[in-house]
């Protein structure tokens, strides 16, 4: 009998469940903040969906209702993607060590 | 066009970049390059996408457009946004991830064809089910994340709104959840599918107007969390690795910090979730409100007791941030230094409105983070220190969390800050801090409480000093 292919991609949630609980707890907690905006910003890699959305009316059904709903979840997606890459970088450059000589 | 094997080997490589971006975080050295993994791993996955369809023609333009607008908008807000409005910011952008899963999750309803999850009104069943649960918690993040983002915004009242009957309220609602996604799954309906949107709208709004201001940190956590199970439920629906491995990263982040800031605050999750806390003690603590002495000062005195000391111990909160204080607050240590005083930063796992709140606005004031200490790195300092200079924060350095059993903050963390030799305090009044409670700090003989705007009083400490 053959596996579902479901079960694969279940296989691989549960391991980057995982992988995520010890990567997590390895963040050091003054990096929190930082690490919220960046998870936020790798979430939106569901603008994957938006485009497969957006692109998939022929050239006289491009404005068709499905389509919409994707074009604007595209603009969602990247309004985050965008700035949420952006303002961690932003939040990671004032992180400095002590200067030693002074 | 690629083909499907090539480009889900693209989107692993996507996935397994994530990964790195958030294992970067583990040091301030190695986040920056952790950061760069993971616009890496978008711009893989993005580009991945076009490739696979193969569609170049006007609808790439439109896609390009939507794509341009929403990335110069993102740009724009990350250059423009300052540090002490973070917390707005992260829930202002957990609404956009669940909004964006909830439109996907309409387009693929409308739509199933493009997506490969069979016609409309005969969607494959595991899809449908997919599909359902992505788009219900995307709403319930998205709702959730507009009234967290409203309150700590200051447009909605940072107080617990309650009603009665409201928990057997939520629970009807989550179970008709329930039900509504079995019964359309077996019948393909779209009008139940518009219902369970909006139902999960409803829940997200009435699941976090109870809590109130200071437990933020779990909310933002949670709603963190609920955006990635969100994406993974899209992930699903859409048999994509990267979306999958992301949601699951995303969804066990969140659920950590959750807990980090439930522990912090030594409550259970759903105590947390019930919420309503510190609105029945506010009417106690009012009553046994007798005159205590209290000992106040200003800045002369306070700027006396530091220069005679040789290391402080700096305890910042909540207040700081509203005071956008932490430039003076700098300063002042700057002075502080060069008279060859000892001086390091203690933070509460939940000082602030989301985590790390703290840690970003003392890094934007220029302070190394090496001088920046966690609650058990610093907790048995304070007993060798000469003064503590508690800024903006209150409930976190109450003593009588480890004193009274009676308190509804007992057993709560907290930093001993009333072990210094000296405790400086500055705080606008004597009222109550969120739990509603007096702070017993306030009437301790060695504590000088400075009543003024942390940033003016900071200000006039350095001009003493």
């Amino acid at each position: 009998m053959e596996i579902d292919p479901f079960i694969f991609r279940l296989s691989i949630f549960i391991l980057s469940i995982f992988i995520g609980y010890y990567v997590v707890w390895s963040v050091t907690p003054s990096l929190h903040t930082p690490l919220m905006s960046v998870t936020n910003a790798i979430s939106s890699v569901i603008i994957v969906g938006a485009i497969i959305a957006g692109l998939a009316g022929k050239s006289e059904t491009i404005f068709n209702t499905s389509s919409i709903f994707g074009f604007l979840a595209i603009s969602l997606a990247a309004i985050n993607i965008f700035g949420g890459f952006l303002v961690t970088q932003r939040m990671l450059a004032m992180y400095k060590k002590k200067k030693k000589s002074k | 066009m690629l083909s499907a094997n090539l480009s889900a080997i693209f989107y692993l490589i996507s996935g397994v970049l994530f990964i790195l971006a958030l294992r970067g975080l583990s040091s301030p050295e190695t986040s920056r390059q952790g950061n760069f993994f993971g616009i890496l791993g978008m711009a893989i996955a993005v580009t991945v996408t076009f490739l696979s369809i193969g569609n170049f023609s006007t609808g790439f333009v439109v896609v390009l457009i939507f794509l341009l607008i929403g990335g110069l908008i993102g740009a724009f807000i990350a250059y423009k946004i300052p540090m002490t409005a973070m917390p707005e910011l992260v829930a202002g952008f957990h609404s956009l991830v669940g909004l964006a899963a909830v439109f996907v999750a309409i387009a693929a309803f409308l739509n199933p064809e493009a997506f490969n999850l069979g016609s409309p009104g005969n969607i494959k069943l595991g899809s449908l089910i997919e599909m359902s649960i992505g788009a219900a918690v995307g709403a319930i993040t998205f709702s959730g994340s507009i009234i967290a983002f409203l309150k700590l915004q200051g447009i909605m009242s940072g107080s617990p709104i309650t009603f009665k009957g409201q928990h057997p309220l939520n629970a009807l609602i989550l179970i008709s959840i329930i039900i509504i996604t079995y019964l359309l799954c077996s019948t393909q309906s779209s009008n139940l599918f518009w219902i369970l949107l909006a139902i999960s709208f409803l829940i997200g709004f009435l699941l976090i107007i109870p809590i109130g201001g200071a437990d933020m940190p779990v909310v933002i956590s949670m709603l963190n969390s609920y955006s990635g199970w969100a994406a993974a439920g899209i992930g699903f629906t859409l048999e994509n690795t990267a979306l999958i491995i992301t949601g699951a990263l995303v969804g066990s982040s969140g659920a950590i910090l959750s807990y980090i800031m439930c522990k912090g605050m030594n409550r259970s999750f759903f105590n947390v979730i019930l919420g309503g806390f510190g609105a029945t003690e506010q009417s106690a603590s009012a009553k046994n409100k007798e005159q205590k002495p209290v000992k106040s000062g200003n800045a002369d005195d306070a700027a006396f007791l530091m220069k005679n000391a040789s290391s402080v111990i700096i305890v910042p909160g909540y207040g700081m941030a509203v005071a956008q204080a932490q430039h003076a607050l700098r300063e002042m240590v700057d002075t502080l230094k060069k008279n060859d005083i000892k001086v390091s930063y203690a933070i509460h796992p939940v000082a602030g409105r989301m985590p790390g709140h703290m840690n970003v606005l003392l890094a934007e004031a220029n302070v190394p983070y090496d001088e920046v200490f966690e609650l058990e790195e610093i907790n048995n300092d304070f007993a060798n220190a000469d003064v503590a200079f508690v800024i903006g924060a209150n409930d976190v350095t109450n003593p009588v969390a480890k004193t009274d059993p009676q308190s509804p903050i007992y057993g709560m963390p907290v930093l001993d800050v009333e072990k210094c030799k000296s405790v400086l305090f500055v705080k606008r009044s004597l009222s109550p801090g969120y739990a509603g409670i007096d702070n017993d700090l306030f009437y301790k003989e060695n504590t000088l409480m400075l009543f003024a705007d942390a940033k003016k009083m900071t200000e006039d400490i350095t001009k003493n000093l």
